[in-house]
């Protein structure tokens, strides 16, 4: 079975064909311009995972704004959302610093993406 | 226990507020708005018209001519901006020139000085952007812009320095007539009151009718416009108004005192008293009319649309008296040349309180009064020595129209100072130009959010506040 | 005192990147004027990831590709000042000297001069205004970057029930960023038949979260007195006219607009450059520089990119023609070429070139006016072919950057055309 996506490592959002068998494993990948494409759709059409993006609250007023430092599965976006909303960031805060740790048991860190103070 | 409780602040009820103010009399200014200048008065051309349109004879035609003639020397000592750049009619069909000879009978008899009747290519003379199809025009050279805004909270806060107060936020509900005058209940409280101005425009017959049984009906009549660009503003210099044609009642184009391009009104009658709605049929019909008189008109430079309200009433004239309950006097009905007439209008009220209670004038009148400092209007040095002194006026908020920080902060703090981003844009006219506030409006909304205590988002564009009073003394 | 070699006016990515590539090029001299209360520029409320690949060889968000740079311009002790607005540019009469008229609580109103300028402005979105959408004027409209700043840098809550008019970038970052503040984003319109943002982002940002793309759609109608109730949502036909009778009400309490941005020229008219209206950005040559000597131009203010890192690329080549500029002055010697965009090509950046100006890899930037599929991209000189180059897909929301090397332009004469080519011809 084919099937198709666009492969979202990079602005050029290259159209991607997987082949598939019926157990779900990805046989081939045509379409990418680059070994990231090949590695993103067998992630994707197996277990996708996604870089989160968001701000969390501090006590000047004005948030600020948050990652996880790597990707996590698809399914836990809004686990992850609630717990960073549920965090109060404690100021000065230094790029790159971490905000929650485990997030949503992922296994991934949320950290800083500006420093504040 | 009020002199003179006046319903409605436009600007037909702050120029009444101001001119009441004079006299040794308690005033107050109800306003169901949570600023002054929310309805009728906010959208419309913005002309001083000459007066040589309306009737002979009829109070619009008295008032026009003579509000036409105080406003310069009220646009001076209140600071608000006004200029003279006069004003034509054009006519497009041969056939149709007797009526600009018509016109001009009306304003002779009117009293209007500086109308003539011209042709078509002295009309392209002066206006270069005229289209070929115009063969005649009047020029009236008394015809003025102002900033509709500006002159309402001029009269408004010359008012309030001169002893009158406001309580905007507050709606009339009921009226009770009773042997001292009336009491009037609002959502801020009961008020009495030994007179009633009731000069609500479009509400204007809501309120009559409660307390006069004789009927009043007061028609909106909206009018839908498109402003453009400064980068447009130098398409005419005069306000070109049309005769009627076969696509109808005409339309004016015309500079804004601030230097934009505006175009409109359409004119509709509808049911809605706050339907303010823009229409594609309207904008159309404004694009339309327009190319009739100049060429190449800009359109792609338009910044915002909106429409504005008219009271119109159904006897074709001014509704300005004692109404049939004693005490109660109507302002009403009061479309075009309403705004031209304001001055007029107050004197007129004036006169018909000064039936009713003995008027002795205050000692200590201030006649004049300061508008926020336009920051961008001032001179290199003055800008120099305001910064020094107050270095918030250093700080550029809105980009397009190089309003300052200080002003925004000014326009919030003064009295009667604004609560809404409108209530800012109107004061100072940030959030006025190409980008319509989306660069300034974060700003802004933080620096309301600030004085008012409140949460930046439930700062709000306009309207009324929940839980808010505003009682400004 | 306020004499400067180089004036950077704007502080955001583009302002940056020039600033520290000037003074890679020796231009210690130099200054950077910024209007907000930190470097950055938009980048600050991006709070999304997806920038930096080609920079810094990974994935940041926009704050974090912001600091980076920041970090840079102070470590090489750039010199800038924040709260500082430009209100004029002039070039001096009988001199090279650019006047730069500055407001800042410090400096009040005040004169600088500088042998050269770049301009790094910026660009603004297309407000409602500007689009006529009839209907009434209520709270709750937006455009989709002031949105953005007052969720991301303000905190706000904005609305609960949202529909987005565009599909630009910034309009499919915030259906994202509105999903997960809590929000239900009830459709994105694009009145185009393609989308005008990445395809990466339809993936990740509506695909991801069910929001439906609607294409040939456009909003005909705004509800609502003091607050947004709702909206008409109608087809279009492929004249982008509203279809009767296929207006759909969508209830909402905000709508955003994501409908196009626009380069922020206002200064640069003033000085007198001459613009483009394709672009609506300044027109420049191969080295960047406008119509007058030593004032140049790069980044969102001179044509609206989608990618920072191009950015970047672009306005570290406008530090360093700037550098070059202060320390050799002009050259005029050489041939000078149009380049012409043509068949399919709706602008180029550069539009002339001055052969002995050339480095040693030159960029030509341009949009395709459509969509086209499986066609080459052509330069060509007279008889001369510079470049041909197969492409897959080519749509006008995705900026093409050719490089093309100095040789290539040996001994050319005639005027250069960038245009897209059937494949088979």
């Amino acid at each position: 079975m084919t099937k198709e996506l666009t492969c979202i490592c990079c602005p050029m959002g290259c159209p991607l064909k997987a082949e598939v068998d019926e157990k779900g494993n990805v046989l081939s990948v045509t379409g990418n311009t680059c070994i990231r494409g090949e590695n993103y759709a067998k992630t994707e059409l197996v277990a996708p995972v996604r870089i989160v993006t968001t701000t969390a609250k501090t006590k000047s007023g004005k948030p600020v704004p948050v990652k996880t430092k790597e990707a996590v599965p698809k399914s836990k976006i809004f686990d992850v959302v609630k717990e960073i909303k549920e965090t109060s960031v404690d100021l000065p805060v230094k790029m790159g610093d971490v905000i929650v740790r485990n997030t949503a048991d992922t296994g991934v860190d949320v950290v800083a993406t500006r420093s504040a103070e | 226990m009020y002199d003179v409780l006046i319903i409605g602040a436009g600007v037909v009820g702050c120029a009444a507020a101001m001119e009441l103010s004079k006299y040794k009399l308690s005033v107050c200014v109800v306003e169901k708005e949570s600023d002054v200048c929310e309805g009728t008065s906010k959208a419309n051309s913005a002309i001083v018209h000459a007066g040589f349109d309306a009737k002979p004879g009829t109070l619009k035609a008295k008032l026009n001519v003579q509000g036409s003639k105080m406003m310069p020397i009220f646009a001076k000592k209140l600071d608000f901006a006004y200029k003279q750049n006069g004003a034509m009619v054009l006519c497009f069909d041969k056939a149709d020139l007797p009526k600009l000879d018509e016109l001009k009978q009306r304003a002779d008899l009117n009293g209007v000085d500086g109308v003539s009747v011209i042709t078509g290519d002295e009309a392209r003379k002066l206006e270069p952007s005229l289209t070929d199809e115009v063969c005649g025009a009047l020029l009236a050279e008394t015809s003025a812009i102002v900033c509709p805004f500006e002159m309402t909270l001029a009269f408004a806060e010359s008012a309030l320095q001169n002893g009158a107060e406001f309580k905007l936020s507050t709606k009339v509900e009921s009226i009770e007539k009773n042997d001292n005058g009336f009491s009037v209940s609002t959502t801020n409280g009961i008020l009495d009151a030994k007179i009633i101005i009731n000069a609500a425009g479009v509400y204007a017959d809501k309120i009559h009718s409660l307390v006069s049984s004789k009927p009043m009906r007061i028609t909106p009549r909206r009018g839908e416009y498109l402003l453009m660009d400064k980068a447009a503003g130098g398409v005419v210099s005069h306000t070109v108004f049309q005769l009627p044609t076969k696509m109808g009642k005409g339309i004016l184009v015309t500079p804004t005192v601030h230097g934009n391009l505006l175009a409109g009104p359409t004119a509709e009658n509808i049911d809605d008293k706050e339907d303010l709605a823009t229409t594609k049929g309207g904008l159309d019909e404004v694009k339309a009319k327009g190319a009739l008189s100049v060429k190449n008109i800009p359109f792609g430079k338009v910044i915002t649309s909106f429409s504005g309200l008219r009271a119109v009433g159904d006897t074709g004239d001014f509704i300005i008296r004692e109404s049939d309950v004693k005490g109660f006097i109507d302002a009403a009905a009061i479309e075009s040349p309403g705004l031209s007439s304001a001055p007029a209008i107050a004197e007129y009220l004036c006169g018909i309180v000064a039936k009713l209670m003995p008027l002795e004038k205050k000692e200590n009148y201030i006649d004049t009064r300061k508008g926020v400092t336009h920051f961008n209007s001032l001179s290199e040095n003055e800008q120099n020595e305001l910064i020094k002194k107050d270095p918030s006026y250093g700080k550029i908020v809105c980009r397009c129209e190089t309003i300052t920080e200080g002003e925004i902060l000014d326009a919030i703090n003064r009295p009667l100072g604004a609560t809404t981003l409108d209530g800012v844009k109107r004061r100072t006219r940030a959030g006025m130009g190409r980008c319509q506030a989306g660069f300034c409006s974060p700003t802004t909304m933080a620096l309301i959010a600030e004085k008012l205590g409140i949460k930046i988002e439930d700062v709000r564009k306009n309207g009324v506040y929940a839980e808010r009073r505003q009682d400004h003394e | 005192m306020n004499e400067f070699d180089l004036i950077i006016i704007g502080g955001g990515p583009a302002g940056m990147a020039a600033a520290v590539s000037a003074k890679k090029a020796g231009i210690d001299d130099l200054l950077i004027l910024e209007r907000d209360s930190v470097l950055g520029g938009i980048l600050n409320q991006c709070i999304h990831n997806g920038f930096g690949l080609h920079t810094f060889k990974e994935e940041l968000t926009g704050p974090e590709y912001a600091e980076k740079y920041a970090d840079m311009v102070r470590e090489q002790q750039i010199p800038f000042e924040l709260e500082t607005m430009v209100l004029a540019v002039e070039k001096l009469a009988g001199s090279n000297k650019k006047a730069v008229t500055v407001i800042s609580s410090m400096r009040g109103v005040q004169t600088l001069y500088a042998k050269a300028v770049i301009l790094a402005m910026g660009c603004r979105e297309r407000p409602r205004g500007a689009l006529n959408i009839p209907g009434s004027r209520p709270q709750g409209v937006y455009t989709a970057g002031t949105a953005q700043k007052l969720v991301n840098i303000e905190g706000a809550k904005l609305g609960r029930e949202v529909v987005i008019l565009g599909s630009g970038d910034i309009g499919l970052i915030m259906a994202r960023r509105m999903t997960l503040e809590g929000a239900h984003v009830a459709a994105v319109a694009e009145l185009m038949p393609y989308s005008s943002g990445l395809k990466r982002n339809i993936v990740q940002c509506l695909d991801d979260y069910g929001i439906p793309l609607l294409l040939s759609h456009t909003v005909v109608d705004i509800k609502g007195k003091d607050k947004l109730e709702g909206v008409y949502i109608a087809k279009v036909d492929e004249k982008n006219q509203p279809i009767k009778g296929t207006e759909e009400y969508y209830p909402c309490d905000t709508l955003l607009l994501s409908c196009g941005l626009i380069p922020e020229n206002e200064l640069t008219v003033g000085a007198g450059v001459e613009i483009d209206p394709r672009t609506n950005g300044a027109i420049v040559n191969e080295s960047l520089e406008t119509n007058i000597e030593g004032v140049f131009s790069c980044g969102n203010v001179l044509h609206v990119h989608d990618l920072v890192d191009f950015v970047s690329e672009e306005s570290a080549r406008a530090g360093e023609n700037a550098a070059k500029y202060i320390l050799k002055g002009s050259d005029h010697s050489g041939k000078v070429l149009a380049v012409k965009a043509e068949n399919g090509v709706r602008y180029t950046v550069p539009s002339k070139i001055n052969t002995v100006n050339l480095s040693e890899l030159n960029h030509i930037r341009f949009r395709v006016t459509g969509v086209y599929k499986n066609v080459s991209i052509v330069v060509r000189s007279g008889e001369t072919e510079l470049l041909r180059k197969r492409s897959q897909i080519l749509v006008p929301s995705e900026m093409v950057d050719l490089i093309l090397k100095k040789d290539k332009f040996d001994g050319l004469n005639d005027d250069i055309s960038v245009f897209i080519e059937e494949v088979g011809q």
